[in-house]
């Protein structure tokens, strides 16, 4: 019995892969009913996650066996967001969003200073001495970080010294794309693959 | 009309077709190329590698189906290095669709640790001695910093519901201090919270395994010696396949990964090609 429910999985997944892969072709009814089916599926997941995870564990149940009462004022934070669908009472919901914007925001200076900012100005001090690969590297780095700051700085006119620096910045940045575009299509290349995998080895076994 | 123009108008699903077959022939045909190994993997590998037995390592298993192929090679070859080095793993998830992934591939793999341990008469690995699923709790940023604190202010127990004082590995685990080092898999912008909070604040050293898409992003954390070492999607999972000696799904995708590429390569090279050849007869 176990069996025919792993095989009415596969046989259910490769449906629904080939359902989505449809849309190659063009849109039709089949992907219509895979895309949806997603969508729905992954909402009522998260719903009994978030239950199951997090609203009787963290909630639920200290307040019902532990009587931690204290809970109830996040708890009271947590449904006044809820007035949103309410507009007469909407207001009340601010309350949650400013407790919420103020710890992310405090957290957010913390962590984007000490942690991204101070670590990446300390990694652009590096050292110029010798005549090495590591030298050409840290070189490139730092005329990278000059020219790249220089094209992002609006003050002054974009002409001369100042134009022809912000030109290679644009250089730089370009590079930068160009990197992340290549590795974006080895990530989606990545999928097809595991898909294809999928296809021709768990449900076809073309692929041994 | 020339071969150039008549490429212009060719149908996109005949490209599609192209692109399934380069992936394709290659998985089916068995075909297999040499992977060379980049620095930020081999130190990955090194840094866990060189650990003494019985040291903890802290696993974020932080990504859903949609990045499966990417990031669960990752994490197999991973969890299969760290059995067979002694060490502990202790799985934290922060992606609630990432909860099944985790529990199922760390059973998955420790039952073939087992089985081949049993042949070669190792000693095998038990749940809650030798590795933990803390599983999923919600908290972000809050969370990671909370964390380095005291673990069990977010988790009490595991992901069965087990009190984490009732498991004999998690009785001295309290706080990131507790850990050699954060290997966090990553689909989304977690890794930056680790690195940011965990190991600005905390001192922890991290590995980071990313999919392709992020793995960019992540370069400057490298160069500025705020991760130790960096997996970068299909190729970053091959290449630790390849330094573990187990080749196994993402080392075989990379064949098709390349065929691909240079196919992509082809279509940009004689598109091109022909959107010039086209313009010129224009002008003239």
């Amino acid at each position: 019995m176990h069996n025919f429910w792993v095989i009415l999985g596969v046989w259910m997944a490769a449906f629904l892969t080939l359902a989505i892969f449809s849309f190659l072709y063009k849109d039709n009814p089949f992907y219509k009913f895979a895309e949806h089916l997603y969508v729905g599926t992954s909402a009522g997941y998260m719903l009994i996650y978030t239950y199951f995870l997090v609203i009787k564990p963290m909630l639920i149940d200290p307040i019902s066996q532990e009587h931690q009462w204290i809970l109830l004022i996040p708890a009271f934070f947590g449904v006044i967001m809820l007035t949103r669908w309410f507009p007469k009472i909407a207001w009340l919901s601010r309350w949650s969003i400013a407790f919420t914007v103020g710890i992310g925001t405090g957290l957010a200076i913390t962590g984007s200073i000490q942690g991204l900012l101070v670590p990446q100005i300390k990694g652009t001090l590096i050292a110029l001495h010798g005549w090495n690969g590591a030298t050409l590297n840290n070189l490139l780095i730092i005329i990278g970080v000059i020219a790249t700051l220089t094209y992002f700085y609006f003050s002054k006119e974009h002409r001369g010294f100042v134009g022809k620096t912000a030109k290679l910045g644009i250089t730089y940045i370009m590079i930068a794309f160009g990197a992340s575009f290549g590795y974006t299509v080895m990530a989606r290349i990545s999928l097809l693959i595991g898909r294809m995998y999928f296809l021709f080895h768990t449900w076809i076994p073309l692929i041994k | 009309m020339s071969i150039f123009e008549k490429f212009e108008k060719i149908d996109r699903r005949f490209i599609f077709l192209l692109v399934a077959l380069a992936v394709l022939t290659p998985l089916i045909f068995k075909v297999t190329m040499k992977i060379p190994i980049s620095s930020p993997v081999k130190s990955a590998f090194k840094a866990v590698d060189t650990l003494p037995r019985g040291t903890n390592i802290l696993i974020s298993v932080d990504y859903d189906p949609a990045s499966m192929p990417e990031l669960q090679p990752m994490y197999r070859t991973l969890l299969y290095q760290c059995f067979e080095k002694g060490l502990k793993p202790v799985m934290i998830v922060q992606w609630p669709l990432g909860l099944p992934l985790s529990i199922n591939t760390m059973a998955e793999v420790a039952e073939q640790y087992n089985e081949m341990a049993r042949k070669e008469g190792k000693d095998t690995v038990v749940y809650g001695r030798d590795y933990v699923n803390i599983g999923y709790r919600p908290g972000g940023v809050a969370q990671v910093v909370g964390i380095g604190k005291e673990i069990r202010d977010y988790f009490e127990s595991d992901y069965r519901g087990t009190p984490l004082d009732s498991l004999p590995m998690m009785k001295d685990i309290h706080n990131y201090d507790n850990f050699a080092l954060l290997f966090a898999l990553e689909a989304g912008s977690m890794g930056d919270i680790y690195v940011q909070y965990a190991n600005a604040r905390f001192g922890i050293k991290i590995i980071l395994g990313m999919t392709a898409v992020s793995a960019p992003d992540a370069y400057p954390y490298l160069q500025a010696h705020q991760i130790i070492g960096l997996l970068g999607g299909l190729q970053g999972a091959a290449e630790y396949e390849t330094l573990m000696k187990r080749p196994a799904f993402a080392t075989m995708g990379m064949t098709a990964q390349s065929w691909v590429h240079v196919l992509i390569v082809l279509f940009i090279l004689i598109g091109n090609i022909g959107y010039f050849i086209s313009r010129k007869k224009k002008r003239s």
